[in-house]
């Protein structure tokens, strides 16, 4: 068979059932294959490469499978870059294959060609190109195996035009081994014994919990850790959602736009536990002053996460679904009833000073968090949440609940505006029996707005929901509060949304008037298909708690 | 911040690409590559990297995690000077008047233990193998005498440890390898 044939033969082996991607001429070959398997592998047709890789990426979050992306040489290849980046810092599973020149032209400076290998090596877990038909099966076995274990990541593999067109025999052999990887290192049982011993003598332990968990599939491990040794916990951007919102434990958010008791605690803790987190800096602030007084354990996969931002006193490098219940066995089951219940204060006075006034204004215009929480509540805090990059994030990070794992799909590491809507769209066909809520401002629904048409394409069912201060909301936060309210190409002229959606058969509503709102939110939720919600919001909005970039928690601005 | 020349040895799988992928970690943390040196290590199919570069104890750890981070690299090392043996060579070219006419070149060449590989008509090609300073102080020394090129390799070295690490590690790769697991 033909070597395209092959690709997608090894992909069915793979268990590969979607596709997104864009055709063009150095990968028609594919295409042509692709037409003959479209009865086992559906290929969606998104409106922009972008839009493919962060549809995969939104596909690959909910389902915990391998999101692959099919696009053509040069520009194609280089649309996926954003996605790339943004799946490599998320730890998200990616194939990108994209077609390439003919091996015999490669380094000519091509008809679109570009250097695709060298531009992703630095954002990729890695890349290989293809210039046999024979090496097709070998790649892709490697590269679904790369992709999907230990920690999981974006791989490319390019394809030149010839190794689609050759002819070769096929023969599948999953990967199942690499000799210069260790997906799963072995749990180093000292490390285990050294951080129980920390853990059973803390007065005052606190969890921190990152996508490491969902990542491992170690949610119930977890909890009954937490349970065990009677640890509250904080949750990372991306780890939002590994523990119901609802859960004792659960203290909130951590970072820059967190809950205030999880962040203080960081300076109160004696001993402080990271799972499967990385300590972004948008988590820590300033490293000279976080968690000083604490002794920190650090469980990560990954070797190269250890030490690199904090230093830790013991590191357990594993998989949180083997460290974790190997701890949990030696913990003892304790209590620390006064140290969980010191949250309270901090919890009460962010609930009065921030989250009261945000979600039930009594006068003004609506705002973001008002929108977020009615949301959540009207889909019983079952829905799947997708966000944009900005206000919007942290609102509905902040204010949206979460009952089950696999919840919250977001660009947390890149901080990818445009990434919502696309990634929804990926998420609604990786989750089908889910509701989907993107959220979205009016700038960063711009940015991937042709995906309406993918939308319209294959009716996917994604409740958009943009909420419109006619600003660039966070980057106008900054500019009121450190650069002298100089708002410097912030204000945004937006159309009307609802239109826009109109002309790609898509129902919408806009709304402006609090006694609206509920209304439309029955609207929209009560229908099949897609739905755009506009929602004009407060335009001086800010987002509070906030502890300015580069500062610590001690630095935190209420907006009292 | 106090730092130091260390000396990075990494062992990667033979696949093209792998030098981009090295050099790029060393680009983004704004670290300087003084050598540079690769060939094939004595184990087939496996190349070896040896980099130096000046730098903090904590940032090399970091880079050579990273470094280790990547797919296809097997193992990284960092050592300082006092862990290893290295040795580097030093080629310089001098006019063959210059060689013939002035008897304090002799004496130069004996005095650092040159080699002399080429001499003709018009120059003479001396080799000289050492450290760095050894080699750059021959090199200030012929200065006088007009050198009309001069070239230094990167950094070659081997352990001062009797534990061959990288057998080590691949015997222990390997045993995770389920298809030998198959054959038992």
């Amino acid at each position: 068979m033909k070597g395209a044939e092959a690709l997608m033969c090894s992909l069915l082996e793979e268990r590969v059932n979607t596709i997104f991607g864009y055709p063009g001429g150095q990968i028609i070959n594919v295409f042509d294959a692709m037409y003959s398997y479209q009865d086992s592998i559906k290929h969606i047709l998104t409106r922009h490469e972008q839009g493919a890789v962060h549809a995969a990426q939104g596909y690959a979050r909910v389902s915990g499978e391998v999101g692959v992306v099919v696009v053509t040489s040069g520009p194609g290849a280089t649309n996926v870059i954003t996605g790339l980046a943004d799946a490599m810092l998320d730890s998200t599973p990616l194939v990108v294959i994209a077609g390439q020149v003919g091996s015999t032209m490669l380094g000519t400076d091509a008809f679109q060609e570009t250097d695709v290998i060298g531009i992703s090596q630095p954002i990729t877990k890695w890349s290989y190109q293809i210039r046999k038909a024979s090496e097709i099966p070998w790649a892709v076995a490697r590269a679904f195996y790369i992709a999907r274990e230990g920690r999981p990541g974006p791989v490319v593999l390019d394809i030149t035009k010839d190794a689609q067109a050759e002819m070769m025999d096929f023969e599948y052999k999953p990967c199942t081994f690499i000799r210069s990887y260790q997906p799963y290192p072995t749990l180093n049982d000292e490390a285990v014994k050294k951080a129980a011993d920390l853990i059973n003598r803390a007065k005052r332990p606190l969890a921190l919990v990152g996508q490491g968990v969902m990542l491992g599939h170690a949610e119930a491990e977890l909890e009954a850790f937490l349970t065990k040794a009677d640890i509250p916990v904080g949750c990372t951007l991306l780890g939002l959602s590994s523990i119901p919102t609802g859960c004792k434990y659960n203290k909130g958010m951590l970072g820059m736009h967190g809950n205030i008791g999880p962040n203080i605690k960081t300076t109160e803790c004696d001993v402080l536990i990271a799972i499967g987190m990385r300590f972004d800096d948008r988590v820590t602030g300033d490293l000279k002053k976080y968690a000083k007084q604490a002794q920190i354990i650090h469980l990560d996969i990954d070797a190269a996460e250890i030490d690199k931002n904090v230093k830790t006193e013991v590191a357990v490098i594993a998989n949180a679904k083997e460290s974790l219940p190997a701890i949990t066995a030696l913990l003892k089951k304790n209590k620390h009833k006064e140290w969980i219940k010191s949250f309270d204060e901090y919890d009460q006075k962010e609930l009065e000073k921030v989250i009261e006034p945000e979600i039930h204004p009594a006068t003004g215009a609506i705002t973001m968090g008002e929108v977020v929480h009615e949301i959540s509540e009207a889909t019983k805090h079952q829905a799947v949440l997708v966000t944009d990059v900005g206000q919007n994030q942290m609102m509905a990070a902040r204010y949206f609940k979460f009952s089950q794992t696999r919840s919250m799909v977001t660009s947390g590491g890149l901080g990818t505006m445009g990434f919502a809507l696309p990634a929804a769209i990926g998420a609604a066909v990786g989750a089908p029996e889910r509701t989907v809520c993107c959220f979205a401002g009016d700038g960063g629904i711009q940015m991937t707005i042709q995906e309406l048409g993918t939308i319209m394409q294959y009716k996917i069912p994604v409740k958009m929901i943009v909420l419109n201060n006619s600003f660039l909301g966070m980057v106008r936060q900054w500019q009121e509060l450190f650069y002298k309210e100089r708002y410097s190409s912030t204000p945004m002229v937006n159309p009307d949304f609802p239109l826009v959606a109109k002309a790609y058969g898509i129902r919408g509503r806009m709304v402006s008037k609090r006694e609206d709102l509920n209304a439309a939110i029955a609207d929209m939720l009560s229908d099949n298909d897609a739905y755009l919600l506009e929602v004009q919001v407060e335009e001086n909005g800010m987002v509070y708690p906030m502890i300015p970039a580069g500062t610590s928690v001690e630095q935190l601005i209420l907006g009292d | 911040m106090e730092t130091t020349l260390y000396t990075i040895t990494v062992y990667t799988e033979n696949f093209v690409g792998l030098l981009n992928q090295i050099t790029i970690i060393f680009t983004r943390r704004q670290i300087n590559i003084e050598t540079l040196t690769v060939s094939k290590s004595s184990i087939p199919g496996i190349h070896k990297f040896t980099i130096t570069a000046e730098t903090t104890e904590d940032m090399v750890t970091k880079v050579m995690k990273q470094i280790e981070k990547r797919i296809d690299v097997l193992k990284a090392f960092f050592h300082t000077d006092d862990d290893i043996i290295y040795q580097e060579v030093a080629l310089y070219k001098i006019g063959a008047e210059a060689l013939l006419e002035n008897p304090q070149v002799e004496s130069i060449v004996r005095k650092y233990n040159a080699r002399i590989l080429e001499v003709n008509r018009s120059f003479a090609v001396l080799e000289l193998s050492g450290h760095t300073e050894d080699t750059q102080e021959l090199f200030e020394r012929l200065k006088e005498f007009h050198v009309l090129q001069f070239v230094r390799t990167g950094r070659i070295a081997v352990t001062k440890s009797t534990i061959e690490r990288l057998s080590d590690f691949l015997a222990e790769m390997e045993a995770r390898n389920p298809e030998n697991k198959c054959v038992e």
